[in-house]
């Protein structure tokens, strides 16, 4: 089938233009490591306090770099027109959805994965729980993702869509939020994270088959 | 069966019953409400533990009730407009979203209220309340995403999208918020005991959800003739109704 | 192969702009929609893509109704907008790589494309780096690479000096002689030679 042509060229497009334009595959990154350096200026530098909130904070900082970068899923091919090329594809949009989204996971949030021990370190999360704190980020960011890109299906035709956005894709974003800093705090105190992890897993899964379609029919109806 | 949806769902034929259907749903609301604060306020005796501050129970849940069942009609509504592309379905959708909003309005400050004389404290981080504060969000969501979106049909498709989204992660964020909550409050119980449910407060409870239901509808009815007239307005049914 | 619209309606904000729209345009025939600003061609043409629903009257390509069709019918068709459609930071070629295994390829090999519309030596140069005029012929090119039997070009000439016009109406003759069909919208005349011609005027 064709249909793996088509996933493979749409994703190795999205990941060709990314590097053409790698200084821009920072900024994310930037802003999580700025996010997580304000908290202990807010709450003081006191070591026992910021290992506790570490887990929440690295978490928190993860879904606002992830926010941050959601609108480069959509918004750069809405304005050039090749959206509507992707929408008018002889390929189910779904599936180009899933490329495009695959494409950005690898660009926004996989280097999210990389950064994060340097933010345990500074927080002075407990050796143990980086660990559960990669492997959570992992499951957890390629939903932020996925269910971000509704979001942005929705607003991409819209002037302000960006401050709408946030509104729309947080409250589909606290599961994960709870699930994620949950499995590191847990490992943090040397406690299973089997639940935590078996959930997140779960949520991707679900993410992965579900969303496409929603962010598919979302794209259709802002571009007619 | 088709025809009749189409005959009811038709605009002028909805404008016209729901006129007719108003004043005596008006009169129902009143009677149930009556019966359901006479019972709320006056018949059901005080809790054992909480005293005389447990009668905010009856509009505390029948608000959170309703904010949820509300939810619910609109990702109904928001379905049938999608795949039949029904205006009137279209309407109901938009028109459902404030008052949703209203109620989960409503519990969360009877449930704030609720918990000053318990927990001495204006906000706690129960499970009910953060459920019903993101529900709030995602209301709030509904409410501008349509604003934002100048073409009317446009936005209500749109919508339907967010509300169908919205309708299948309710049950996951409010799984996800019990379980966090849990997690978080081993010992001291936040959690709002509900005072076990003598038949005595069942009626009065139950009373007060059906009244809510009841000025749900009719607020909706209400607004969606409005907004009905207002996207109409230059078709016939409506200049023969202004002249 | 038919491409048919019956009684087509379009509602934007509230205000009709046409409704009981009937046409038929087969093999080897255009369909050249005309009318002032704010008529609603484009909304047409959108239409005849599958991108917006009309709020009433069916749209049928070969006597199926195109939405249930779903994404077999865009691989009969292909489209250019007023947006170009391509990819500043990528280069010429890999462009029409993308659009050759996005769409249903076949037609041209992308060196003949880009020979076609005068772009023969720019394959390895970034769009960026081309004129309006450029970008517009390398939007057209992804027309030759594509099999795709109806061409629906919303505004085609837009930034084209006079040999780019004159390319392009001989692309779209070349087309219908060829037995494809065409949805067109144009401030400009058209000269679509023998072609068989409806005009659909929406201003009326």
């Amino acid at each position: 089938m064709s249909w793996g042509r088509a996933f493979v060229a749409l994703a190795r497009r999205d990941l060709t233009i990314a590097f053409r334009r790698r200084s821009e595959m920072a900024n994310p990154l930037l802003f999580f490591v700025m996010v997580v350096t304000l908290f202990p200026l807010g709450v003081g530098p006191e070591p026992k306090l910021l290992a506790n909130m570490a887990p929440g904070v690295v978490w928190v900082a993860a879904l606002l770099a992830a926010l941050l970068s959601l609108d480069g899923i959509f918004r750069p091919d809405f304005e050039d027109g090749t959206l509507e090329q992707l929408v008018l594809s002889a390929h189910p949009v779904p599936l180009l959805v899933l490329a495009k989204v695959c494409a950005h996971w690898l660009i926004t949030g996989l280097p999210l994965l990389l950064v994060a021990p340097l933010l345990a370190l500074f927080l002075g999360l407990p050796e143990g729980a980086m660990g559960a704190l990669m492997a959570s980020l992992l499951l957890g960011t390629p939903v932020l993702s996925l269910v971000g890109a509704i979001g942005v299906a929705l607003t991409v035709g819209l002037r302000k869509g960006g401050m709408i956005l946030s509104l729309l894709v947080l409250p589909l974003y606290v599961p994960v939020l709870i699930f994620g800093a949950s499995a590191v705090d847990a490992a943090s105190m040397s406690l299973p994270i089997a639940a935590q992890m078996y959930i997140l897993g779960a949520f991707l899964a679900l993410a992965a088959s579900l969303t496409p379609v929603a962010t598919a029919a979302a794209l259709k109806i802002s571009l007619s | 069966m088709w025809r009749w949806v189409h005959k009811y769902g038709s605009p002028p034929v909805f404008y016209r019953i729901s006129g007719r259907l108003l004043p005596w749903l008006w009169g129902l609301f009143a009677i149930l409400l009556g019966w359901g604060l006479y019972g709320a306020l006056i018949s059901s005796p005080p809790d054992y533990q909480q005293g005389e501050s447990v009668r905010i129970v009856y509009i505390h849940v029948p608000a959170a009730w309703n904010s949820m069942f509300i939810y619910v009609a609109m990702a109904v509504s928001g379905l049938i407009a999608l795949v039949w592309r029904i205006k009137v379905a279209e309407i109901v959708l938009i028109a459902s979203a404030p008052i949703g909003a209203m109620f989960t309005f409503l519990a969360l400050v009877t449930g704030s209220l609720w918990g000053k004389p318990m927990w001495g404290a204006w906000w706690v981080w129960d499970a009910r309340l953060t459920s019903e504060l993101i529900l709030l969000f995602l209301y709030l969501g509904v409410i501008a995403l349509h604003g934002a979106i100048e073409d009317r049909r446009t936005a209500a498709r749109a919508v339907s999208i967010l509300a169908l989204v919205g309708v299948v992660n309710i049950p996951i964020i409010h799984f996800s918020v019990e379980w966090w909550n849990t997690l978080h409050q081993p010992a001291t119980i936040t959690k709002f005991e509900k005072p076990s449910m003598h038949i005595d407060m069942l009626v009065p409870l139950l009373v007060m959800a059906l009244a809510f239901k009841l000025f749900y509808v009719n607020t909706l009815l209400m607004r969606a003739r409005g907004e009905l007239l207002e996207r109409e307005r230059d078709v016939k049914w409506v200049k023969e109704l202004a002249s | 192969m038919n491409l048919a619209g019956e009684g087509l309606e379009c509602t934007r904000d509230d205000r009709v702009l046409f409704t009981g729209l009937d046409f038929s345009v087969d093999s080897g025939g255009a369909l050249l929609v005309e009318g002032r600003n704010g008529t609603g061609k484009t909304t047409l043409l959108r239409m005849i893509c599958g991108i917006r629903r009309p709020d009433a009257g069916e749209l049928r390509y070969d006597g199926e109704c195109i939405f249930s069709l779903g994404s077999d019918y865009h691989t009969h068709m292909a489209y250019v907008g007023h947006m170009d459609g391509i990819k500043r930071e990528l280069t010429a070629e890999e462009n029409l790589r993308v659009a050759d295994a996005l769409g249903r390829p076949g037609r041209m090999s992308i060196a003949a494309a880009l020979e076609r519309v005068r772009l023969a030596g720019f394959e390895d140069v970034q769009a960026n780096k081309f004129s309006a005029g450029q970008r517009r012929r390398l939007a057209l090119a992804r027309l030759l690479v594509s099999k795709a039997e109806l061409w629906v070009l919303d505004e085609p000439f837009t930034s084209l000096d006079r040999h780019g016009v004159k390319l392009v109406e001989e692309l779209m003759a070349e087309h219908i002689a060829e037995g494809g069909m065409l949805a067109v919208t144009s401030h400009h005349d058209v000269d679509l030679g023998a072609a068989d011609v409806l005009r659909l005027d929406l201003s009326a």
